[in-house]
Order: structure tokens, then sequence, then C-alpha cells
């Protein structure tokens, strides 16, 4: 039954409809082919990002001015947060891989709104550029930090407003792609796909849709506020005026807190897919997964003052955060628990989507102990503003939501692209990559214990050496990047052709052919009592 | 090669629709929503000065407005039923009353915001900075936040419902196809809601 | 994939919810002249909340609806309301 060869004609890649070349893309309202555009301008925004953390750490390789003044620095580590965190880690995952499999995943055509999903690519573009027009034209680049705190939000003489309103556009980017998702789960699911027998990943989609449909519009707002500030100086957070600059936090983190769980929800859920099928076993649990995913969704919205222990809130609210914060860890720790014991007595097929699923585990599972750490009060007072909250979030959100990335490409690699890439070499890219983050990221956890700064150009001898370490493993890290990358866009172009299942995984999207024709099914798929997406009897 | 298996599908499914406005509308509650948290924590730091500031609005203004509204909400939704029961004309009558209503509503605020500014009430003034004490800046900053966010959101309203009428007289939007009337409808009754919860917190207060 | 048949909403139906909204405003208006003190924002907020209850089930539609949407409507009510419980955690015991 091998359709690859009829698929070709048929396929999403090849189709040429009203448009041709580039214009059948950017105008495309196919979900694959919205899938694949967030995944190249996402590629290029994080290569952005990853040479100014480059340039950081350049610039943190020895105490003292090494190639940039603090001002410069400053506007690095903001344009450096806008980058990863509004145009890489947030749209993330479902932007790219939501895109591409949710209709395939659950027997549909394409999403419920298709034009709306090309706007949603439209309005990231847009927002890109107006961020990037930010650094290029006006007063100087911002140099608030990503998180634009009141009061100097509204005092810097930096070039502030088209970066806010940047933020803004992305954020109407999200808020379409999560209502899209909804509605199509809800209104899209083929005969027999009841929400029981929903993937994992789906689930995870679902949940994170909630999360952007109902936290954005709160940053949203709060952005539009700190422009009115600027601009008009309505008094809303400036202190002069009668304004609390906390009330700002809270705002800000309303949604940013939950944001991360944007962030790392389909991520646990790519890994809920890749660990069944690399271990040909039923995942352990489906049922406790998917309650401890809707308990963070919903749990994530009640802790985002552990960003602000410090900031003045009263006793009562740090309390109240501190503990919320130890509850939400909860569900992590259940799903880390399933996907091990889903492993267990499994016929592990040891594959590189595998060595990213498992190292995933290892990394998430620090960097949320550490999250522990920062959530206690007393620990938090000494830590807060230091190099260890930085590790905490480069270990949870990079190699949370990054790991999973890469292990979500080289697992559905062979179904997008119709190719297989060269599993050595990705291997290899894997080990790399894997050690240069262990090298870069570790130290700072001592550096911060120790009292070293975060946001800051300079720092005291004494934390020299853990710094050169740090940035001798930011090299390290580049390299398994560029190995990776360089695998994989050969292996697009000319790898040998991908059967259609090769991991022998469960669900819908590899019944389909490798790569998935226009409308993904000829005959809408029907759901028998006896299917499952992790039936591996 | 070409594969012109391009076939026009007339995906229409008034309930995801229905669904998609109302998880948009959700976006609006919370847009809204954060600003009425703004309200409650300065109205619970500067009690009095909110107070004394609201005395500077006109309550009649505001329940005439609110009047209005009210009744546009009613026309909106009676448009539905009309069109349900296939009376274009009624249809069409209904929504141009409620596009006029919205009109007058936005005229009052007009007329409210131009008498501020006479009195030299606006954001960033002197007036304001230096004669008024911080809770009436943050009562009045606030004012012209949220009643000109809502009524931007009056505009897109009134954008709306004259598309819909123009569909409706066009005959592309009828008692089969009716989700765009009935959902722009449903828009116009969260514009109502926001006001209905600004008109007291701002106008009566006393 | 099949339509439900929509329900028609009568018109005396909206006409009634009309009044009823109307009597509710002069009603809140009316109660201001009373010195509640404390509790007058309170009093302001059940006449908003009753007057958005009967816009929300009958101009709205949620009565003749499929549950879930109540659901999703409640729901986001809920994470607003405790949204601004918790802020008040800071503020009221600073």
């Amino acid at each position: 039954m091998n359709s690859t060869v009829v698929a070709n004609e048929a396929n999403y890649l090849k189709y040429r409809g009203k448009f041709k070349g580039l214009p059948g893309w950017i105008f495309s309202t196919d979900h694959k082919r919205i899938g694949l555009l967030y995944l190249y301008s996402m590629a290029a925004m994080f290569s952005v990002g990853v040479l100014l953390g480059l340039a950081m750490k350049l610039e943190l390789l020895a105490p003292g001015k090494t190639i940039m003044d603090a001002q410069a620095y400053n506007a690095t580590f903001t344009v450096h947060g806008v980058i990863m965190i509004f145009m890489v880690v947030v749209p993330g995952l479902p932007a790219v891989f939501g895109n591409f499999l949710l209709p395939i995943m659950i027997g549909a055509k394409d999403v419920a709104f298709p034009k709306l999903n090309l706007l949603s690519w439209w309005f990231y573009v847009a927002g890109v550029f107006l961020v990037l027009s930010a650094l290029l034209f006006g007063s100087g680049t911002p140099d608030t930090g990503w998180t634009f705190y009141a009061p100097y939000s509204f005092k810097t003489g930096t070039n502030l407003l088209p970066a806010i309103f940047g933020a803004f556009i992305l954020g109407f980017s999200s808020i379409l792609t999560g209502l899209n998702f909804l509605v199509t789960i809800h209104r899209m699911r083929c005969p027999g796909m009841k929400w029981t027998k929903l993937p994992l990943f789906v689930w995870t989609l679902y949940g994170t849709a909630w999360i952007q449909l109902l936290a954005t519009p709160v940053v949203g707002i709060t952005l539009v506020l700190v422009a009115l500030e600027r601009m008009f100086g309505v008094g809303v957070f400036d202190p002069a005026l009668g304004g609390d600059p906390i009330l700002y936090q809270h705002l800000f983190w309303i949604y940013s807190h939950p944001a991360v769980y944007i962030m790392i929800l389909p991520a646990m859920g790519a890994i809920s897919e890749i660990i069944p099928t690399f271990a040909q076993k039923h995942i352990f649990g489906y049922k406790a997964i998917i309650a401890s995913t809707m308990a963070i969704a919903f749990v994530g919205y009640l802790v985002w003052g552990h960003h602000m222990f410090t900031a003045g809130m009263s006793g009562t609210a740090q309390y109240y955060f501190s503990l919320l914060t130890f509850i939400v860890a909860i569900p992590s720790a259940i799903k880390v628990f399933n996907w091990i014991s889903t492993m267990y007595k499994g016929s592990i097929n040891i594959q590189t989507p595998f060595y990213w699923a498992a190292s995933f585990i290892f990394v998430f599972m620090v960097g949320g102990l550490s999250g522990l750490v920062l959530g206690a009060l007393a620990t938090n007072i000494h830590l807060h503003d230091t190099a260890f909250v930085v590790a905490h979030f480069h270990y949870i959100v990079f190699g949370g939501t990054g790991f999973a990335f890469f292990a979500a490409v080289h697992y559905w690699f062979p179904k997008i692209f119709g190719r297989m890439y060269d599993k050595a070499w990705a291997n290899i890219g894997w080990l790399v990559f894997f050690i240069g983050f262990l090298t870069l990221y570790s130290p700072m956890f001592y550096l911060g214990m120790m009292g070293m700064p975060r946001r800051y150009y300079d720092y005291l001898e004494q934390f020299h050496g853990g710094n050169i370490l740090s940035t001798f493993g930011s090299w390290i890290l580049a390299t398994g990047f560029i190995i990776i990358i360089v695998n994989l866009v050969r292996s697009a172009r000319s790898g040998p052709k991908a059967e259609m299942n090769p991991w022998k995984g469960k669900t819908l999207e590899w019944t389909v052919p490798s790569p998935p024709p226009v409308e993904n099914f000829d005959e809408i798929p029907v759901i028998g009592a006896d299917d499952g997406p992790y039936n591996y009897k | 090669m070409e594969q012109e298996k391009h076939v026009v599908h007339d995906h229409y499914d008034a309930e995801a629709s229905k669904i998609g406005m109302w998880l948009f509308i959700f976006t609006e509650l919370l847009l809204f929503g954060v600003l009425f948290v703004i309200y409650a924590v300065y109205r619970y730091l500067n009690h009095d000065a909110f107070h004394l500031a609201a005395e500077e609005l006109d309550t009649f203004i505001g329940a005439v407005n609110t009047i209005i509204l009210l009744i546009s909400s009613m026309t909106i939704a009676m448009a539905t039923t009309a069109l349900q029961k296939k009376n274009k004309m009624l249809t069409i009558v209904l929504a141009g009353i409620t596009l006029v209503l919205g009109f007058v509503f936005l005229v009052n605020k007009y007329f409210e915001w131009g008498a501020k500014f006479d009195h030299g009430i606006f954001p960033g003034s002197v007036h304001l900075t230096e004669a008024l004490s911080q809770g009436e800046i943050l009562f009045f900053g606030l004012y012209f936040i949220m009643t000109g966010l809502h009524a931007l959101h009056i505009i897109i309203g009134l954008v709306l419902i004259a598309v819909v009428m123009w569909k409706v007289h066009k005959g592309k939007v009828h008692a089969e196809r009716a989700a765009l009337l009935e959902n722009s409808g449903l828009y116009w009754h969260l514009v109502d809601i926001i006001w209905i919860f600004l008109f007291p917190l701002f106008y009566l207060i006393h | 994939m099949e339509n439900e048949k929509h329900h028609i909403v009568p018109y005396r139906v909206y006409i009634l919810v009309l009044i009823g909204l109307l009597a509710l405003t002069f009603l809140s208006i009316a109660i201001t002249e009373i010195e509640l003190g404390s509790l007058s924002v309170a009093g302001a907020l059940v006449f908003a909340s009753v007057k958005s209850y009967f816009v929300l089930k009958y101009f709205m539609h949620l009565k003749y609806d499929k549950p879930y949407i109540v659901t999703m409507v409640l729901f986001v009510f809920a994470i607003f309301v405790v949204t601004i419980i918790v802020t008040f955690l800071d503020y009221l015991f600073r």
C-alpha cells in the first residue's frame, strides 16, 4: 500500500493552485503550509536570538567591558528576550506542529477558519517587523528588558513604542491561533474521535489554546497602557500621579506566567507522543496526563506573583503565591512519572527523537526543581535577579520547550518533508547540543547562589571562572545547533524518501502519505471503538 | 504539474462560527476586565478622591446612553428573529435602528468629552496634574481610557452591523445562513454589557 | 454536518427583557440617593450583574444554546473573579 508515488503529484509541498511559487505559500490557507511558514520564520528569528545570546555570553567572558558597554548590553538582553519569548517559544510548537498536525490527528481536512489561520501568520510577520524596526529607527534600541517594567518603560528615551506595538500584534497572532484550534477541536473531530480518544498532543493544544485566548489580552491591554502612559501621561502606573508600578508587574505577570504554560504544555504533549512510539507501548496513565494538563493550565493562572516576591507585595500575597507555586509543580511531576512508567518494560527503539525526549525529561526536571527553590520565599530573596533565575528559566524554557521542539522536528520530519534525515549526524548534533547546553547553563546556578546579579554587563572577579565555562558552553551549543540545522536542511532537500510510518506510531498522521496530500485524507477516517492513539498491543 | 482537485466546499458551520465569536468575546471580556481590575485597585486605594472626581460626570447623559444601548441591544436581537421569520425588510429596519442608536451614543460621548476638555480635564493636562489630587487624576485617566476603548468598540460594532445590513440586502445573509447577523449581535451585546458595568462604576458613585 | 433547527425567539420576549433592564437601570440610579457607604459598590455591581445576566441569557441566546457554551462563559467569568481576588490579596493586606 505504498501511496507515496501517487502522493508526490498531489502532496501539499508540490501542489500548485491559484498562486504559484512564493505567493502560493504566503497566500496559502493550507494549514500544513502555514505550519512551515511559521517554522521558517521562527527558525530565522531564533537564529537572531541565538546570535544576540552569543554576543551576551561573549561580553560576559571577562569582567568589565569586553565587546560592548552597559547600554548596548541592556539593549541586547532586551531584544534577545523579546525575540525568544514573543517570536519563538510562545508561538512555539502550536504554531508549527499544531498547525501542521492538529487537523490530521483529529481526522479533519483543515482547521475551522483557514483564512484566519493565514492572518495569524501575517500578524506574526507584522509584529516581527515592528519590533525589528525599533532597533533600526528612532532613538535607540529598547533597554527595559522584555518585561517592560514601569516606571522605566514610560521614562526610557529609547524607542519603545514600535516594540510595544509589535508585541501587541504578536499577541493577536497568538490569540487567533488559540481561537482557531479551540473551534477546530470542538467541531471538526472525525466520526468516532471522542475526547477520550484524542492524542495527548491534541489535548495539550486544547489546554494551551485556552491560555492563549484568555491570558494574552491581559498583556495586550497592559502594553497599550504603557504606550498611553508614554504618550499622554495618564498616571496608571506612574507613582508621581498616584499610580502603582507594582500593579504593572501584577498585570504583566498575569499573562506572562500562564505564557510559560503556553510554552511547555504542547512541549509535554509532543513528548507524550514520542515516548509511547519509541517504547512501542501504551502511554501510562492517559487520563491522568489529561487531568494534569488541564490542572496545569488552570492552576498556572494563580501563581504569577512568584515573579514579584521582592517587589513589595503584602505578606499574605507572598505566602499565597508561594503555596500555589508548589502546588502547580505536582501535575508536572505526575507527567514525568507517567513518561518514565511508559518506558518501563517497553520495547525501546533508540532513535534521535527518543534522545531528545529523554534529555528533555532530565533538563525539565532540573529546571523544575530549581523553580521550587525560587518558589520558596526565603531562598527567593537571596536568588531573585541573580544568574540562578537565568539558569532556571533557560533549563525550563530552552531545555523544556526547546528540546521538545527539536524532538518534535526529528519525530515528524519524515511526515512533513517526505524524507528522512541522516540519523548519525542527527545524533551527533543532539549530543554536542546537549553537552553545550549543560556547560552553558549549569555554572549559572552556582554563580547565582554566590551572588552574581543578572542583566549586568559586568561582574566581580570571583565570578570569572564560572563565566568562562559558561561562555565556552555557548560555543559548543552553537556548534551543535549548526550541525542539527545543516543536517535537517540538506535532508529536507535531498534525503532518502521516507515511508508512511517509519516509527510505527499509532496516531492518524502516520496513516496518511509522507508528505501528506493537500486535503490530508481521501476519505475522512472513522475511529472504531477499539481504536486508540496508543493501542500498541 | 497541476492538480485541479480544488473543489469549492461550502464549509458553513453555524455552530463553529458562534463558538468562534464567543471565544473572541472572551478575549474582550478579559481585555476590559483588566481595566476593571485596575479601577477596583485604585478605587480601593483612593476612595474619597474617586467620589469627588465622579461628581464631575453628568449622570443624566450616562443614563441616557445606558438606555440607548439597552434599546439597541433589543433591536439587534429582534433583527435575528426577523431574519429567521424571513422578514428581510424588518431585519434591515431593526439593524438600522441599532446603527442609529449606536451613532447617537457616540455623539453623546463626543459632547461629554468635549465638555471635559473645555474644563481642562484630559490626560496629561496642566489642570489635571497640578490642581487635582492623585486619586482624581487616576479616576479621569481610567475614565478616558475605558470609555474611549469602549467607544472604539462601538465603532467596530457599527461597522459590523452596517456590513451585515448590506449583506442582508444582497441576500447573502438569510434565514439559512444567519451566522453573520447572529454573531454581530453577540458582539453588540458584549459592548452593551461593558457599558452596563461602566455606567454605575463611573457615574453612580455618590 | 446538519445544523439544528434554530429556535426562534419571539419579539415579545425581547421587549419584556428590555422593560426589565430599563426598570433595573432606574432602580440602580434611585438607590444612589440612599447612603449605603461601603456597600454602594456592592449594590452597583449587583444591579450590573443582574442586568448582564438577562442580556446573556436572552439577548445573547444562552438560554437556548447548548450547555457547553454556558459552561465556557461561567469558566471565563470564574477566571476573572479569581484574578481580582488574588490581586486583592496584595492590596488588602499591605
